[in-house]
């Protein structure tokens, strides 16, 4: 039995330790919001935090959140289901369109955020380069992490 | 588009309307009426499907329902990939409604091909038949039977807008809000036409009264059912036109949104798959020695075509699946190589010289004008292979027990899906249900259904509940794939530099016909011609269907006349495109946004390309900057005429899109063979367009024609490719005529 902490509760799974996180998340706990992109952390659309940080959980071992608090997508509202202020300006910009790699984009923007309250364009590029968004919604995506950081659009030139 | 044989006057009167509006009671009393999508009425069928929550629903008819809260409840006939079509459509039902726009709920069809969209059909098969009412009495109903012959209930073509939601459900709101007012005045005791409605609420202002709908709900079943319901004229539109938020987004950003690989059945299993690399090969033999030791492993099953484990979770059953060694059939496709697939093009377009091929379009004489032009020009472009590359890959859930099947996926086509299922599974189309979810992109990729009919197959041989999930290298190496192609082209220019002719021959291997005519440009003698090459790989649609190539190849050598002619591309374009205001239009606007002719900086350009596609009209121009050692577009200008947008944001965002999915192709996109094999395998060999490269992007749009809507979901791609590599030439004298830009080096 692995034990877990994931979006604050404790959990047992009996997997193999060597189980990427992403399978166990979705299959073992049956939380579908973090999804399977490529398998080899090429993609980002597999993004949950370990102890705040981004990592790619379709190449993570689960073994390797033993002790440490596992963050998915369904872990990031507020606990009266308020959404977080990431999630809120997602919907605000109108970001996703097919969806299915926002749950990966959303759990980066909210890390960034958490490093650097006030991050430049290039900076925002740098942390978001790893995700594909198939539906190409990067110029909203910048706007939406803008917007959560409290710079409204324009403030800067585009880099 | 060419006329067809079908839209022969004398054929219409053969085709006979029995009964498009319906009434009915379904079990426990509660009444329903229904706009029937098909001769006959559907919704004793349909009712049960619809009425999710008891007996206070109304179903007022196949698209729209009314509960006791006096919530409308929209029943969209397509399905959701993040093109916006639920909002959108549901737009179009509520504005000739006059619902409450806070009050619309959403829901997509069940497959069941009562939903077939008889308006593809229509537009398929009758492309230049004029219908100015949805339920033209003696056209629809045979359209609508070869319709369900196609299997279409089908999301694709960019269609859902222009063609259900412009000639369904627009018609189907305004059927529904007539009943609901008859309803009331017979109520009232008050002339129709005295009544108003607004916001989901039905009024009188002679006597003050003013009443919800859901209160006539039950009473518009019984009222005279409106033959031709009369639709709203665009000054009257509330909801169409608007930017409305998309219902869809608030789940997708919080996890909950389910998409096809999310579906849950008890029980569940999962299934790893590798079908064999070439086409047609078969497994002759594997060693699944090691596989049958590893933890969790079920079942290993050869499958013929492809092998698959089933076992307790997805990660297990793929390692497993990793350590069998297969051996395939030998068979004719295994000798493809990538140079082999070029060089066979040149061969069959050097083979059909000046006569051979198939003619598509011949308008003067082409070959006279090209032998007495005063300036030649003549040009050949390549484009290779490509993937969808969907961010979700392939998958299904399936379960076939005691003579049943239910599969789960998301598919664009969900009655194909469910006959697929079907058929695999040796059942009638009755005894399948078939759960559509949210498709994690589409592009054409899942109007295929080999996915559905692999996940049958290996739930009837198991018979619990299998989901099956494709790896991504899977999905990369058994894509059906957007064609290559390459197209030769001659152009005669007069000595003031007008053009005189235009021939064209290209390679064909799949898609339709329209895209390589360019009946737009003005241009004295044309012909244009395909030769159909054999090829063994799967083929597809993918986003934008054939423009995609043809889009490219036209506006290459357009731009390569206007140079030749000594004329700015945009000028010359004006100069084609004289007579038509429309078209201009929408070229003289992306070029005032773009500060065309303005100065740039040095090693940078502009590039304009133009091209009308699925009912829209599109021009873009690129700017890149080129200073560096691979192209860098920085903005992206667009003006679009589709008639009439009904969610500017939801439109814009389609412009967003097809830019970032062109882009990607432009760039990088390509699928290469070996050995009859893919050699692409995950997004390291087969790259994305990333945040960092994508350009700002400017729309403007153009509502053009509000009787005529065009599609958004794909127009907005054909352009990009060409504005690209125009601006590159513009910025540094070198003409690319084959893509991607990757196979180039600009150092």
């Amino acid at each position: 039995m692995i034990k877990l902490n994931i979006n604050g509760q404790a959990r047992e799974v009996d997997v193999d330790p060597a189980t990427p996180i992403l399978w166990v998340v979705r299959e073992n706990l049956d939380m579908t919001g973090t999804k399977f992109g490529c398998g080899i952390a090429q993609c980002g659309a597999c993004t949950v935090h370990l102890d705040g940080k981004p990592v790619r959980s379709c190449s993570t071992p689960v073994s390797a959140a033993e002790g440490k608090a596992i963050t998915t997508i369904e872990g990031i509202a507020g606990e009266d289901g308020t959404l977080h202020r990431v999630q809120q300006a997602w919907i605000e910009a109108q970001v996703p369109q097919c969806g299915y790699c926002q749950s990966g984009q959303i759990m980066a923007a909210t890390a960034l955020l958490q490093k650097n309250p006030a991050p430049t364009d290039a900076q925002i590029d740098a942390a978001m380069a790893g995700h594909v968004c198939r539906c190409g919604m990067y110029n909203r995506i910048r706007q939406a992490i803008r917007a959560a950081a409290g710079q409204p659009a324009g403030t800067e030139t585009v880099a | 588009m060419s006329g067809t044989a079908t839209d022969s006057p004398a054929k219409k009167g053969k085709w006979t309307r029995r009964a498009f509006i319906g009434a009915g009671v379904v079990a426990g009393g509660a009444l329903v009426v229904g706009v029937a999508v098909r001769q006959g009425n559907p919704i004793d069928r349909l009712s049960p499907l619809l009425l999710t929550s008891g007996e206070d629903e109304q179903l007022l008819n196949a698209w729209v329902k009314v509960d006791a809260d006096n919530i409308v409840t929209a029943v969209i006939p397509h399905v959701e990939m993040g093109q916006g079509v639920y909002t959108a459509l549901a737009q179009m039902l509520a504005d000739e409604m006059d619902a409450d726009w806070n009050k619309v709920r959403i829901i997509e069809a069940p497959a069941d091909k009562q939903y077939v969209s008889d308006s593809i059909g229509r537009d398929f098969l009758l492309p230049d038949l004029e219908v100015p009412a949805l339920f033209e009495p003696t056209v629809a109903g045979g359209i609508l039977e070869l319709a369900q012959a196609m299997g279409l209930q089908f999301t694709g073509g960019s269609y859902s807008v222009r063609a259900t939601g412009q000639r369904a459900m627009r018609t189907a709101g305004a059927a529904a809000r007539e009943m609901l007012v008859a309803a009331a005045a017979s109520e009232w005791q008050v002339p129709a036409s005295e009544i108003t409605t607004a916001d989901s609420m039905i009024l009188h202002a002679g006597s003050g009264k003013s009443e919800p709908f859901s209160k006539f709900a039950l009473a518009a079943a019984e009222q005279g059912l409106p033959a031709r319901p009369r639709l709203k004229s665009p000054e009257n539109y509330r909801i169409m036109g608007q930017p409305k938020a998309r219902h869809d987004i608030p789940e997708k950003v919080d996890g909950s949104a389910i998409f096809g690989i999310d579906a849950r059945v008890p029980g569940m299993k999962y299934a790893a798959v590798r079908a064999a690399p070439v086409v047609g090969a078969t497994v002759e033999s594997m060693d699944a020695t090691t596989a049958r030791t590893m933890p969790g492993v079920l079942q290993i099953l050869n499958m013929g075509d492809f092998v698959a484990v089933v076992a307790d979770g997805y990660w297990q059953a793929q390692q497993a699946l990793n350590s069998i060694d297969t051996k395939y059939s030998k068979t004719e496709a295994d000798s493809l190589d990538q140079d082999a697939i070029f060089a066979r093009y040149a061969r069959y377009l050097d083979e059909a010289g000046e006569d051979g091929g198939d003619m598509e379009t011949e308008e003067g004489d082409a070959a006279k004008g090209f032998a007495e032009a005063a300036i030649k020009v003549e040009a050949e472009y390549k484009v290779p292979f490509l993937a969808h590359a969907t961010m979700e890959p392939m998958n299904c859930t399936a379960w076939v027990r005691d003579g049943k099947c239910d599969v789960w996926s998301g598919h664009q086509a969900p009655v194909n899906a469910r006959q697929a299922a079907a058929d695999a599974a040796g059942l009638s189309f009755e005894d399948v249900t078939y759960h559509n979810a949210y498709l994690g992109g589409g592009f054409g990729r899942r109007s295929e259904s080999d996915n559905i009919v692999m996940a049958t197959r290996i739930a009837k041989a198991t018979g619990y509940p299998v989901k099956m999930i494709w790896s991504r290298e899977e999905d990369m190496a058994q894509d059906h794939y957007r064609p290559s192609a390459t197209s030769r082209f001659r152009g005669g220019l007069d000595k003031d530099g007008k053009a005189v002719s235009w021939s064209n021959i290209h390679t064909h291997l799949f898609d339709p016909k329209d895209a390589p005519t360019v009946p737009y440009y003005n241009i004295a003698s044309y012909r244009i011609r395909k030769v159909d090459v054999p090829m063994q790989l799967r083929l597809g649609p993918w986003r934008s269907v054939d423009h995609s190539q043809h889009g490219f190849f036209i506006e290459s050598f357009v731009d390569e006349m206007a140079h030749a002619a000594g004329k700015d591309g945009y000028a010359f374009r004006r100069e084609l495109l004289a007579g038509s205001a429309r078209h201009l239009k929408v070229l003289d606007t992306a070029a005032k946004m773009s500060g065309w002719g303005s100065a740039l900086p040095e090693r940078h350009g502009r590039g304009i390309a133009f091209v009308p596609s699925f009912g829209s009209i599109v021009a873009q121009i690129a700017e890149v900057d080129m200073s560096g050692p691979k192209p860098k577009v920085k903005k992206v200008y667009v003006a679009a005429d589709p008639g009439f947008v009904i969610n500017p944001d939801g439109f814009t965002a389609q412009m967003e899109s097809a830019i970032a999915y062109g882009l990607t192709a432009a760039l990088y996109g390509e699928i290469t063979l070996g050995d009859g094999k893919v050699r692409q395998s995950n997004f390291h060999d087969y790259p994305m367009l990333r945040i960092n490269e994508m350009p700002a992007v400017e729309v403007a749009l153009i509502n053009g024609d509000h009787e005529r809507l065009g599609g958004g979901g794909e127009p907005g791609l054909p352009p990009i490719a060409p504005a690209v590599t125009n601006a590159i030439f513009a910025a540094t004298g070198t003409r690319i005529r084959e893509l991607p830009l990757s196979r180039h080096n600009f150092a």
